[in-house]
This record gives C-alpha cells, structure tokens and sequence, in this order.
C-alpha cells in the first residue's frame, strides 16, 4: 500500500512534469513530423548547463539565463537539423545521438569544468551560494510548512515547484494544440507521411522540419531546466538513457496525440516508482540476492516495455487505432 | 573497389609517417622518471569525496599517500619506476553517508602499453543499503596532459588498430545484419559486452583457462545471436512491422539487456582474468601479450569471415540478398536461412570482440554499449551493409580514436570519433564504398 | 501552328556512374496539349522527370517552364512556379484523411508559416475555401465519400486519382505524370485518361510518362520518344508510332512478339525493381 501511494505522490514530481514536458518537444519530432532524433538528451542537457551555468556560475539574472537556454537550443537544433534533415531516417537517428553524446562528452570532460564543473556538474547549494534554483523558491508564495492533501504530506516547495512546473506543461501542451490545428501542423504530418509529396506540392520541406527541431528543441531545453531546478546538474543525467526513457514516454501515452506525452509521463513514473517499491520489497524478502544491484531492474523493465509498445500497441494509451504513429514502408 | 582501397590505405600510411616526422619537431619527448597517480574520489552520483585516504604501495612497501580534499583531488603519489602498483582507499575518515571504514584496493599501471606517465585515477565510490561503501573500479584514466612524441605516435597508431580490428570484428556482425533485413540494430552493443561477461563468468568466477572460457564465449555469443533472430526478429518480420518501430524496438531490446546485465553484474569494471598478463616491447611499442594475441587473432578471424563471404555459396547467397533481397528470393535463396546464419555469425563474432576488448579495456555492463556509436561510425564509414567497406571503416575509425588521444583529453576521445562520424554522414552519406543512391 | 512552349529544356545531362542516363539535347512541351514520354524501360524517363522537376540534380543543360530559368532551383520552389509532378508509385499521405491530403495540396496558404498558424482569423477564411475546392475535386474524381477516411484505407487506383486531385488542388500549370496508368484496371485507366483529357481541356498543359502505346495514341497530342536517355523523336502520335525507328528503339529485338505481351512483362519487371529500390 505503500508503494501505491509513494508510485501516485511521484505525479506531482517535477520530474514527471519534466518528462511531460521533455516528451512534447520529442513528439513535436517523432510524433508528428517523423524525425528520428535520437538525441533528446542533448536539448535537455543543454538547457539544463546553459540555464545552471548563467545563473550559478556567470551570476545571470534569470530571464538572462532562460534566454540563454533557449538561444543555444536553437543553435544545436540548427546545428545539427540545416546539415542532417536531409538524411535517412536511420542516420539522422545516429547523427542526432551522435551529437547528443558529443555534448555529454564535452560537458562531462576536464576540459570545461571551470564552467561546466566536469565531471561533478554543477551544485545547486543555497549555503554555499550558488543555489541556479534560487529565484524560483524565493517566487514561492506559499508559507513555509506542510500542506497536506489527501494521504499525501508536500512542503510548500514541493507544492510550489510542482504546481510551476505543471503549468508550464500545460501552456506548452496548449501551444502545440494550437499548431498542430493550423495548416502549418498540416504540413508537419505531411512531411511524416511522405516528405517528397509534401516537396511536389510546393512545401519547403527542409524549413518546416528545422522549425519542428526548433521549437521542440527548445521545448526540450526547458524540460531539461525543469529537471535540474530540484536537484544539482550531473553531466551522467543527460545519457541517451534519458532520450530512450522519452521514447518509452512517448510511445505509452501515444506519438501524435497532444495529451499522450503528460499521460505518459506520468504512467512512466508511477511504474517506475512502483517497480522499484516492488524490487526492494524482492531484496528485502531475499528474493533477488542474486543480483548485484537490483534496482537496475526497473530500466530492463523499461526496456521490455518499450519492445512490447511499439510491435503490439504502437498507438500507445490515447492513439488512434489507425492513425498509427510510424511509417509502415 | 581495390584501387579505392589501396588509394585508402596509401592515405593512412601518409598520415601516418606525416605523424611520425612531425612528432618529434612538435612534442616534448617526456621524462622517463616522472611516474606517479593522481587519485581521485566521487561518490555514485558524481559528487567529489573528501578525506579518503589513498596508500599507493608495491607489494607490501608503502610508497606514499595522500588525503582528498573537497574537489575530491589527491595530490600526485610518485612511484619509482613504470609497473603496476596497488591503490588502496580508506574510506573511514569519510564524513556521515559515507559511513563505511571499508578498504579498498585496485591495481592500475602506469607508463604501460595504454597509459602514460602520470596516471589519474577516477574512483567513485556506491553507497550500499547496508550502509558499507563499495567503491566501483576505476572508470576513467586521463593521462597527466598532452605529450607528442614520436614512441607516443608509433604507440597510439597501433593500439588504433588493435582497436579498429576489434571494432571491425564487432561492426561486421552489424553491417551484416543491416544489409540482409535493414535493422539498425541499437542492441550490438549488447552482444559485444555479452562476450566479454561470458568470458568473465568462466574465467574467474569458474576459474576455466582463458582460451577455453574465450572459445565458450564465441559458442554462446553465436547461440545469442541465433536466439535474438528466432525469438524476436523473425516474428517481427513475419509481422511485416516496418523499419523504424524495429529500430526503436532494438533500443529497447538493448535497453533490457544491458540493465540486466548491470543488475546482475553491478557497476564495476573487473579483470577478465585473475592473474596479470606480461607486456612485451615490439620496437618502440609496449604492448600486454594479450594486445598483440588480439591482432593475430582479429586478422586471422578476418580473412577467414572475407573468403566466406566472397568465395563460400552461403556467403554469396548473403551478398545477394544484401544488394536485392526480392530478386534473391525470387531465384531460389532461402533468405531466412541465410539470415539466420548472419545473425549466428553476428553473434559470435561480436562475443569474440568482447572478449578481446575486455582483455584490452577491462569489462563493464556498458562497455559494448559504449562502443556501439563507434561501430556505426565504421559502417557508416564503410559504406553501409558491406563487410569489407566495415573493415576499413573500423580501422579508420579506431586509428583515429586512439591518435587522437595524443592531442586530445582523453575523456574527449569518443568526441572525436563522433565528429568524424557527423562529417562522413554530411559529406559522404553513402560512405567510401556505398554507391549514390537513385532518387525518385 | 505559332510555338508557345511551356517546358524548353536544352541539352539537359545526367550520369550514373559512368552511365548517361539523360542525355536530352532539347525538349519542348506546348502550352495547352498533352504530350506523352515513351520510351523503353531504362530510358531515362523518370530521371528526365526528376531532373526537370528539381528531385534530381543535373549534370549539365538548361530548362526553363513559363519563360523562367528553372535550372537548378529547389523541387519545391519549381512546383510553386506551377510545374507539379506525380509519382510514379504512388505518394499519398496514408494517416492523414483523404480531404487532408487535398488540404495539404493548396497553395498561398497563410496559415502555413509559423508566424500566422498561432492566429485562426489570419487562415480559417482560406481554409474553407479550400475545403470548398476540395469537395469538389473530390467529387470529380469520385472520391467524395471516402473525405473523412485514412488514405491509407484506399485501394491503389484510387491512390492514383487521389494524387492527380491533389496535384490539381496545386492548381498548376503544367501536370507532369510519372506513368499514371501503370498497375490500374482497364476500366480506371479510361477514366484517368478522360481525366487527362479534362485537365487539358480546361486550359492546363500535361506531360506524362506512359508504356502502352495505345493509350498514348487515343490521347496524346504529341509524343516524345526517349531511348538510352535521349530523344530519339518527337511529332504527331500517328506519325511518330509508325516510324520504324520507334518501333526499333522501343521493341528492340520483339519485333513479332505480340506488344502488349512485351509491355506486361517490362511493366512486371519494373515493377519489381522499384519495389527492390524501395526496400533500399
């Protein structure tokens, strides 16, 4: 029972809204473009050093800092979108993991530690002074103490951070609403379908598909903010892991849908939450004393999940039966 | 084809001695008594550990110590002469959360085959339900900085390609696979480590001679392989599911595999054999006896793969069925025979990579994973779906990696790769030996 | 008859490997007719198709369609100028609706930059012209009940007349159609062909791809013959299908051989090739 209920608070997790947020931008690509960006992880992260870096380090205000965040999202996206979007689905999927794991790399090598703090990443530590998350708990208008709703006990950060972030999901959620409507959205779902068409009938296929990388590029660079904002920056987080954890994310909730990327955040999480209560309820029962570090179980499970999703219910939870979210050819 | 080819190597070797006359003009030739280890301490989740104590000893005498401090830095520990040499980390003075007064100890070489002079050593360490701390091995080595010299050169070229014909053993598995069914597959990473632990679990857990634990490896990696085709592939080409809902299948295949791994193995990087292998001088090059085993074996393993292909019926059969698999079908091909030999083949030629690689790298959960980008860049490189076109692909891929390391941190190596790998995507989607595709 | 050509094509070039696929030394397409290609398979046809249309690049030579100089322009830039092609298979937009496919096809669409699809007052007016036009189009082609369905849902020949309807909804001025009768029934293939008709008939240019010289016949105004990538020639259908050296170029060696046995097999053959190309 207990397990149920901690699986259920994660819903209000800013991680989850994170997710949330990060599988919008991504379905903005897979979903209704068919870009095959496999490289997620590289927006996230950017978004994340380049917001923790002005703040923490170059002492940035923070509207600074989020400007920051979104002009290098831009630049990344076209970056690697104005060479790529040309290719193969199956290489711009390796170029884009390719790139993602560049910037991993690079944020996690000696190199750059001055700023990026290498390997240890970046702290966000209030006594120390060099709290990025600062401006946001000093916004909190709740008083400080406990707020209790139902079986469930928040701090007024808990409470504050997630009521912010969910917000912010929302908008973005209604924005992309709003374009995938509009002719514009048209044209993305046609370029899903067959690029070549959409270029016979006049449509610059190569603009509207750096645009798609753009804005959910940047959708992805605030995801990666939000992920960060409760916890320190760790160059580790932003492993293609992260990007395959979004697909898993996507494809539960289901591709081209506007609400499946939130419902599937939040399903994702409460599993996983809940597989771990289960897995340390195994060890402690000894059950699983074989295994060196249970815990990892969950990502095999994930991993299943995503195998199971895509050859069985490729639609995910809110998908049209028939609009199946990938090309058959 | 062969001019192509020559015209390539020729290129290699020009870089090569270019390398070679412009190693000395430009680098230092560095001080031969300058040997020691910078020790370094973070805990799992990266967060640097003060106050753990590192004795760097040989044998039973103590040579010196040293105290992290909040960065989680030790200072330089000097050591007598090039060998290997033992770490051993108290962790009792670490402060709360890090209860534990455990000792650990680790074996790390310095100014051997892979190393250079002053070694940096990375160990993070992995707090345990029981409250003890486990530190995981060493995950990193960075050399003390970037020293160009000619030995260096000559070093870093062959350990390229000891790397590349590793990683060509691993990538033809993979481009094989490509050709005959178009799977991208995200899990060959996966086989290569499932080689490596295979060895591991006979080798030192069942205490078998390396050879015979190598040889079971092989065997298993092939039934792997095998495994992999009839009980998930097949079906799904039964199915007719298309290409991309197999790919981000594959990823998920992977995904599941490498965290079992990781849970039934754990974090750490291990030894694939309990004793220590000798290194051997070579010239100017020192390599462990296992490194230059790798190479024979590797290009043994080569040729035998490319007279298969080129000369055996079967092997035939799989290149038609690459280049056309409808009119292969239509002309009496039994295309799911032959791509079940390819995903058999596959298997075990990834699991014997394995196995060198951890003779080379130590094993890990990941370490197939890691090197999976490097495969694609090969046979990317290579032209996709040809297994020569992946032989040298792999070659220039793991020259390239390792040279670099001569200029570059080596925590940047893979950077470099993947830089590569971009620009040969840009410039040449079709790699060296691709043809252009028709349009339309 | 006074020469007013739409497509002028001078000494256009593009190789394979070695292999000149398209060799065209000069082409010209009238305004208002409909002019057939013909030409044995691997004639360079579909490529003469892509390069003219901005899919392919050339190696050499220049085109221009309505008196501009189109050589070199991006594909999609040559098709809003008004020269808008088919597919030789088939490329309808399989989830999207079938009146969505027809929406996707309109051209000025203010909606469909960035900056104006935020504001439904600066489109809605467009798009329900649109979705009027489309109606229509649909009900033409007899696809007026199946608005609301996936296209994927259709059957290949209604594939076919989906993609002319969308090329229409472009409103071009020149319909290029790579091989619209191949693979259909007799029965549809009449129906593209009055369709073809039509389109000439209302004032639009047509040049199209085609293998069996009786449709050509009863339709074309004029016909182009093309042999390993070149014109071979070029006239009235009645002249030009009676030339021996038509007959040679494109029979080759089958002079006895019943024709439409000949254009089965090539078809048959192509076909699966391109399915081969596909999987590739």
């Amino acid at each position: 029972m207990d397990i149920l209920l901690t699986s259920l608070q994660q819903i209000m997790s800013p991680v989850t809204a994170a997710y949330a947020l990060a599988a919008i931008g991504l379905n903005l690509h897979f979903g209704f473009t068919g870009l095959l960006n496999f490289g997620h992880a590289g927006f996230l992260a950017i978004g994340a050093y380049g917001f923790a870096i002005s703040v923490a380090v170059l002492d940035l205000p923070v509207v600074v800092a989020l400007l920051v965040a979104v002009a290098l999202a831009v630049l990344f996206a076209l970056l690697i979108g104005i060479p790529t979007l040309r290719l193969r689905a199956d290489y711009l999927a390796i170029v884009t993991i390719a790139a993602s794991e560049i910037i991993r790399f690079t944020v996690n090598s000696s190199v750059l530690a001055g700023l990026t703090g290498g390997a240890q990443g970046i702290n966000n530590n209030e006594a120390m002074g060099n709290s990025y998350s600062q401006a946001f708990k000093d916004a909190n208008p709740f008083d400080a103490g406990r707020v209790e709703i139902g079986p469930w006990v928040f701090t007024a950060t808990q409470l504050w951070a997630a009521i912010l972030t969910w917000v912010v999901v929302a908008v973005v959620a209604a924005l992309v609403w709003a374009l995938m409507r509009s002719p514009w959205g048209l044209v993305l779902k046609g370029i899903r379908e067959d690029e070549h068409a959409l270029t016979s009938l006049g449509k610059n296929v190569r603009l509207y598909k750096t645009q798609s990388l753009i804005i959910g590029g940047v959708i992805g660079a605030l995801a990666g903010i939000m992920l960060v904002l409760p916890s320190t920056v760790a160059p580790g987080d932003f492993n293609s892991r992260l990007t395959f954890n979004l697909f898993t994310v996507l494809l539960l909730g289901g591709a081209a849908t506007i609400l499946g990327p939130v419902l599937g955040a939040i399903v994702f999480w409460v599993l996983l939450q809940a597989s771990d209560g289960l897995i340390q309820l195994g060890e402690r029962g000894g059950w699983l004393g074989g295994f060196a570090d249970a815990s990892q179980l969950r990502f095999t499970l994930v991993g299943i999940v995503l195998v199971v999703l895509i050859v069985f219910r490729p639609q995910g939870m809110l998908g049209d039966r028939k609009e199946l979210a990938f090309d058959d050819k | 084809m062969p001019r192509r080819a020559l015209l390539l190597a020729t290129a290699l070797l020009a870089t090569a001695l270019l390398g070679l006359l412009l190693g000395p003009l430009t680098g230092t030739a560095t001080a031969q008594d300058d040997y020691g280890f910078i020790p370094r301490v973070v805990d799992a989740a990266g967060t640097p550990v003060a106050g753990v104590v590192v004795t760097v000893r040989d044998g039973d005498e103590e040579l010196g110590t040293t105290t992290t401090d909040a960065r989680g830095n030790g200072t330089a520990v000097q050591v007598p002469d090039k060998g290997r040499y033992t770490l051993v980390f108290d962790t009792s003075g670490v402060p709360a959360g890090f209860a534990g007064g455990e000792l650990y100890a680790v074996d790390k070489e310095v100014g051997e085959a892979h190393t250079l002079n002053t070694q940096r050593v990375l160990v993070s360490l992995k707090e345990k339900a029981n409250g003890g701390v486990v530190p995981s091995a060493p995950v990193e080595r960075e050399s003390a900085g970037p020293t160009v010299s000619l030995p260096i050169l000559v070093q870093r070229l062959v350990s390229g390609l000891n790397l590349g014909l590793l990683l060509a053993i691993a990538t033809i598995g993979l481009s094989l696979i490509h050709g005959t069914t178009r799977l991208t597959n995200f899990a060959h990473g996966e086989n290569v480590t499932f080689g490596a632990l295979i060895a591991f679990l006979f080798c030192v857990v069942l205490g078998l001679p390396l050879v015979v634990a190598g040889l079971i490896s092989v065997a298993a990696g092939a039934a792997f392989g095998w495994l992999q085709n009839a009980g998930l592939w097949q079906p799904l080409r039964r199915r007719g599911v298309g290409l991309i809902p197999v790919m981000i299948a594959s990823i998920g295949v992977g995904l599941a595999v490498r965290y079992l791994y990781f849970a039934i193995f754990g974090s750490g990087t291990r030894r694939v054999t309990p004793e220590s292998i000798p290194s051997v001088r070579l010239g100017s090059v020192v390599m462990p006896v296992s490194a230059y085993y790798s190479m024979a074996i590797s290009l043994a393993v080569l040729v035998a793969v490319g007279c298969w292909i080129r000369y055996s019926h079967l092997g035939r059969a799989t290149r038609a069925v690459s280049a056309n698999l409808p009119l292969a079908a239509a002309s009496g091909i039994d295309v799911d025979r032959v791509i079940r030999v390819v995903w058999i083949l596959a298997g075990a030629l990834s699991a014997l990579a394995g196995v060198l690689l951890a003779l080379l790298n130590d094993v890990s959960y990941d370490m197939g994973f890691k090197s999976l980008l490097l495969m694609f860049a090969a046979m990317i490189l290579g032209g996709l779906g040809t297994a020569f076109g992946a032989l040298v692909g792999a070659l220039v891929v793991g020259v390239f990696t390792e040279v670099l390391v001569v200029w570059l941190p080596p925590d940047m190596k893979y950077v470099g790769a993947l830089i590569v790998l971009i620009l040969v995507l840009l410039v040449r989607p079709q790699g060296i030996f691709g043809r252009a595709e028709r349009i339309g | 008859m006074t020469s007013d050509p739409v497509l002028v094509a001078e000494r256009v070039v593009r190789g394979f490997g070695g292999v000149r696929a398209v060799d065209v030394e000069h082409l010209t397409v009238e305004r208002g007719t409909i002019t057939a290609l013909i030409g044995p398979n691997g004639a360079g046809k579909t490529t003469l198709f892509n390069v003219l249309t901005g899919f392919d690049r050339a190696d050499g030579g220049r085109w221009s369609f309505d008196g501009t100089d189109v050589t070199g322009l991006p594909a999609h830039r040559i098709a809003r100028l008004g020269m808008v092609r088919t597919f030789q298979l088939t490329r309808v937009l399989g989830r999207l609706t079938v009146l969505e496919n027809m929406l996707v096809g309109a051209r000025h669409q203010p909606g469909e930059t960035l900056r104006r699809a935020l504001v439904p007052a600066l489109w809605k007016g467009k798009r329900a012209a649109d979705v009027d036009r489309a109606r229509e189009l649909l009900d033409r082609f007899a696809l007026g009940a199946k608005a609301g369905d996936h296209a994927a849902s259709l059957s290949g020949g209604q594939r076919k007349l989906l993609e002319m309807a969308r090329a229409l909804m472009n409103e071009p001025t020149l319909v290029m159609l790579d091989e619209p009768m191949a693979g259909v029934n007799p029965a549809l293939a009449r129906s593209l062909l009055d369709h073809i008709t039509a389109l000439r008939d209302e004032g639009r240019t047509v040049l199209f791809v085609e293998h069996d010289l009786h449709l050509v016949k009863s339709v074309s105004d004029r016909v182009v013959v093309m042999a390993q990538g070149a014109v071979v020639t070029e006239g009235a259908p009645d002249t030009v299908l009676r030339d021996p050296a038509v007959v040679d170029a494109y029979l080759g060696a089958h002079h006895d051989t019943d024709l439409r046995e000949i254009i089965a097999r090539e078809t048959a053959r192509e076909t699966a090739g391109e399915t081969a190309e596909e999987t590739g």
